[in-house]
């Protein structure tokens, strides 16, 4: 089957019905997209599907034939999306293992909102679970790409 | 600046093999004698240190991190004070990950101890080379060594204004002799480049582009998948397989059991079911077509409610003394007022974003391992062990590991890695899914601890009793304990700081049947839990407000030493003199964070705004932590409005890292309050993954604060002390903005959590 991802086509001899995420980690070797709980929970494998956030432990390879499938690797080029840029400002990442997932919702989300609020940021990264905490931090970063000022130093920099 | 301290000119060979880094010029190793043992360490011989700096003729200097990086920002933090005192340009250094080798010292990232125990001998390595390139320059221009000296990445002889950057030094300084560690200077601290500063994060750029790699990433050519199905009750073995099933399915390779059961649990794996295929999917596929059916085991009928109640009953009963100052028992009969309560926290589980992973492969020679572990010379002991090696025949290869909390420093992964990859005769990966995770971890230990006091008439605290009750850590690796061990009551119950006249801590029995090991802060949450909540529950008996009834608790400003009689408090490992426990810094914690809240607001028992303030503050891991927290309750539902910090850490060698600690540390505390719950059935944990075991959402996380004390203080732990005070300044909030005292955690077996 033939999958395009990242912009580029590649040809795959397997189960159709792989989730995408065991695609890009065990054929592609792309492992940027994280494997977290293989249910749909945590959003460590989020990826972006013609744009739209896809968990990629639930969503079956023959589901994105013909489809643009998007990585954290994807992103930008030299990773320089603006929320890749406000994540290191903000030093966002602890452990970092969460942080490609998350980066994809925010990506999804700053696509469709260029200027989310509290509450649309909590609806669209509440499916995004970070185990070290760092929440306060990514909405910081969220606000910051999103080219807002934020009003407190909470979870900033010192 | 360290005792005792030898260094050594290490060979390039030797240097090439710890590291596997191509380098030239100044290699600089330096030897410690051990350093003590350390809590639930297994690595207990004390070996020397050996810690490096390499200087290359390109000018970039490569500086190697022995510990591992787990979200606390150490691959960061340790190599920023060697760049500090070896007056390197940080944009010009390297972080070179060490391998597993005793010669570093321990390698045990756990127990809040990498500053603490690594900064002065950082500070030395960094002091060493800079003399070296120092003396190097001196020989060089034929000046006394006095006139040069390192400043941003170069040496410059002050009378003439000379001028050699380090990579002009490289070849030269390497040759110079190891100077006498006595005859080392360090740095003022006004002198800090990098010391006390925010540095950022070295991985960040890597983690924010997919390209760090974790040990779930672990790939290379020929490698095998492997999913194992374990034995759901512990001590329990396979009685009848059938795969045939799993067999047919396209891609497997293998299947191959594991050998397991044996008691103590250990660090060894447990009996299992491997399925071996090409990728990870065919292997968790298959996996669910085994038929397995698995002999009975003593823990078969353990359930964790019933067990929690038994404990509960049984804390009511006089226990084995451990502590005793005074005499609790008079004191309590002349008490104008007394007042007892019963605190239980239920399993809990690690839950790293990140299952455990890892990847081996086995030669006639020997064995080497790539994963995401805490201790990589436990790592080679144990491998070596399960191989019939020697561990150093064993290389470890540390990556970044995706969460820690405790669950990683028990290498029962690798092994179950090193076991295969040898009966396979190629490199394997055991890839741990969340349900093997939540199913088959070493759980924070269930809890019951019974307080009781009497109070004088004036209100002040007379007699304490603490009694606790939980299957001890030692339990899984040593047969034949079953009451919790004086280094877990030194976690938070033994050190109280209360100047209390009548004292007493016992303990009750509690055997263990399931694996339990060391979670983010160990002991200290339930010790904390129930400490903090009934010095908040005796504030309201007598009438006062919890900030100004805690400080009177705590008492004058001393230092207490809780060692009394045969019971010998280990103060984390650190000598009380350069650490003590200091009842000024702890009520000085307390002010700060009592002003973040209005304890004068009372929610009026569940009606009006339903808002109330709670308050806690904890010494562990040598550091101060208060927390407030600001809750609203009502119809039955509970929201924490906000959280404030303030933490007295020592001097803070990272303070941006110090703080996300700290923001961690609430989220963490919060989730356990909240909703942590593991249970048990049958001996069989019945929880799976997210959905049942739930952790704190962004939508739930309130505004967080984090404000840190100035402090020249010895640096002290900072990823776990934060999260101690986290679940009772929450339950204390909720009494105040409700009247329900929360007894037993998590809160959302009484209240609607949102």
């Amino acid at each position: 089957m033939q999958l395009s991802i990242n912009g580029v086509s590649h040809e795959f001899d397997i189960d159709e019905d792989m989730p995408l995420l065991w695609v890009l980690r065990d054929e592609l070797k792309l492992t940027g997209t994280k494997f977290g709980c293989g249910g749909g929970f945590c959003g460590a494998c989020t990826i972006h599907l013609d744009g739209q956030p896809m968990r990629g432990c639930l969503t079956p390879a023959r589901f994105a034939v013909g489809k643009q499938i998007t990585t954290i690797e994807g992103l930008s080029e030299n990773g320089d999306h603006p929320l890749q840029k406000a994540w290191v400002e903000h030093n966002v990442p602890q452990c970092g293992y969460c942080q490609s997932g998350q980066l994809m919702s925010a990506a999804a989300l700053l696509a469709t909102n260029a200027s989310p609020s509290d509450a649309e940021i909590d609806r669209a990264m509440t499916g995004n679970l970070c185990r070290c905490g760092t929440y306060p931090r990514i909405k910081a970063a969220i606000k910051t790409a999103a080219g807002k000022n934020v009003a407190d130093n909470r979870g900033g920099k010192d | 600046m360290s005792n005792n301290q030898t260094i050594e000119n290490v060979g390039r060979r030797r240097f090439l093999q710890l590291t596997g880094l191509s380098a030239g010029g100044l290699i600089l190793g330096t030897a410690l004698p051990g350093g003590g043992s350390a809590w639930a360490s297994t690595a207990g011989k004390a070996g020397p240190l050996n810690l490096f700096v390499t200087v290359h003729s390109d000018d970039t200097v490569s500086i190697v991190c022995h510990r591992s990086e787990m979200g606390q920002g150490i691959r960061t933090a340790l190599p920023q004070i060697v760049a500090d005192e070896l007056e390197a340009d940080w944009h010009r250094v390297n972080v070179v990950q060490g391998l597993g080798d005793e010669r570093y010292g321990s390698q045990n990232t756990d127990g809040s101890r990498s500053i603490r125990r690594f900064y002065d001998t950082m500070r030395t390595m960094g002091a060493s080379a800079r003399t070296m390139l120092e003396q190097a320059a001196a020989q060089q221009w034929k000046v006394p060594a006095d006139e040069c000296s390192a400043k941003n990445h170069a040496v410059v002889h002050t009378p003439s204004g000379r001028r050699l950057r380090f990579g002009e030094l490289a070849a030269a300084a390497a040759a110079m002799p190891v100077p006498d560690a006595q005859s080392l200077r360090l740095k003022d601290s006004r002198q800090f480049n990098y010391i006390g500063k925010p540095v950022a994060t070295v991985d960040a750029p890597d983690m924010v582009t997919g390209r760090a790699q974790f040990g779930q990433d672990v790939t290379f050519d020929n490698l095998l998948i492997a999913s194992i199905e374990r034995a759901p009750v512990l001590g329990s073995t396979i009685d009848k397989l059938d795969d045939s099933a799993a067999r047919k399915v396209k891609g497997v390779v293998a299947i191959e059991r594991l050998d397991g059961g044996a008691e103590p649990p250990a660090f060894k794996p447990l009996s299992g079911v491997a399925v071996l295929a090409h990728n990870t999917w065919t292997a968790l596929k298959a996996r669910k077509l085994l038929q397995i059916s698995w002999s009975a085991s003593s823990h078969d009928q353990h359930d964790s409610d019933s067990y929690l109640a038994d404990l509960q009953r049984a804390v009511l009963e006089p226990g084995t003394t451990i502590t005793n100052r005074g005499d609790v028992d008079t004191a309590e009969s002349s008490a104008s007022q007394s007042h007892q309560a019963t605190y239980t926290v239920p399993y809990l589980a690690h839950a790293t974003m990140e299952p455990p992973a890892a990847t081996a492969q086995v030669s006639e020679s020997g064995c080497e391992v790539w994963g995401c572990v805490q201790d990589p010379q436990s790592v080679q002991q144990q491998v070596a062990a399960a191989l019939s090696m020697k561990p150093e025949q064993v290389t470890v290869n540390v990556t970044l590991l995706g969460g820690g909390f405790g669950r990683k420093s028990k290498p029962d992964f690798v092994v179950e890695a090193a076991l295969l990859a040898k009966k396979m005769q190629r490199p394997v990966k055991v890839v741990w899914s969340r349900e093997d995770d939540i199913r088959h971890d070493y759980y924070h230990a269930a809890s019951v601890e019974h307080y009781r006091a009497g109070l004088d008439s004036d209100g002040h605290v007379d007699s304490w009793l603490q009694r606790a009750a939980f299957p001890s850590i030692s339990g899984t690796f040593q047969a034949g304990i079953d009451h919790p061990s004086n280094s877990e009551l030194g976690l938070g119950l033994t050190d109280l700081p209360y100047a209390i006249p009548n004292c007493r801590t016992e303990t009750q029995r509690a055997e263990y049947h399931a694996r339990i090991g060391w979670l983010r802060s160990v002991s200290n949450i339930q010790n904390a839990f129930g400490v903090c909540s009934f010095a908040d529950e005796l504030a309201h008996v007598s009438g006062q407000r919890p900030d100004s009834f805690l400080l009177q608790l705590i008492g004058p400003d001393r230092h207490v030493d809780p060692s009394q009689g045969d019971y010998k408090y280990s103060n984390y490992g650190e000598e009380l003199d350069k650490f003590p426990l200091d009842t000024a810094r702890l009520k000085n914690v307390l002010r700060r964070v009592a002003v973040k809240a209005d304890l004068n607001l009372r929610g009026d028992h569940g009606k009006n705004s339903g808002e109330g303030w709670g308050i806690a503050v904890h010494r562990s891991f040598l550091s101060y932590v208060g927390i407030a927290t600001k809750v609203q309750v009502q119809n039955g539902r509970m929201k924490i409005q906000e959280m404030h910090c303030v933490a007295d850490v020592g001097l803070a060698v990272n303070p941006d890292r110090v703080r996300s600690q700290m923001e961690g540390a609430m989220i963490f505390g919060m989730s356990l309050a909240l909703m942590g719950e593991i249970k048990m059935k049958n001996g069989a944990v019945s929880n799976s993954n997210f959905h049942d075991y739930q952790l704190l959402r962004m939508h739930q996380c309130p505004p967080l604060s984090v404000e840190l004390v100035d402090s020249d203080a010895a640096p002290a732990g900072v990823g776990e002390p934060g999260v101690p005070p986290v679940a009772p300044s929450i339950a204390n909030a909720v009494f105040a903005a409700s009247g329900q005292r929360i007894r037993e955690l998590p809160i959302s077996k009484h209240l609607q959590v949102s």
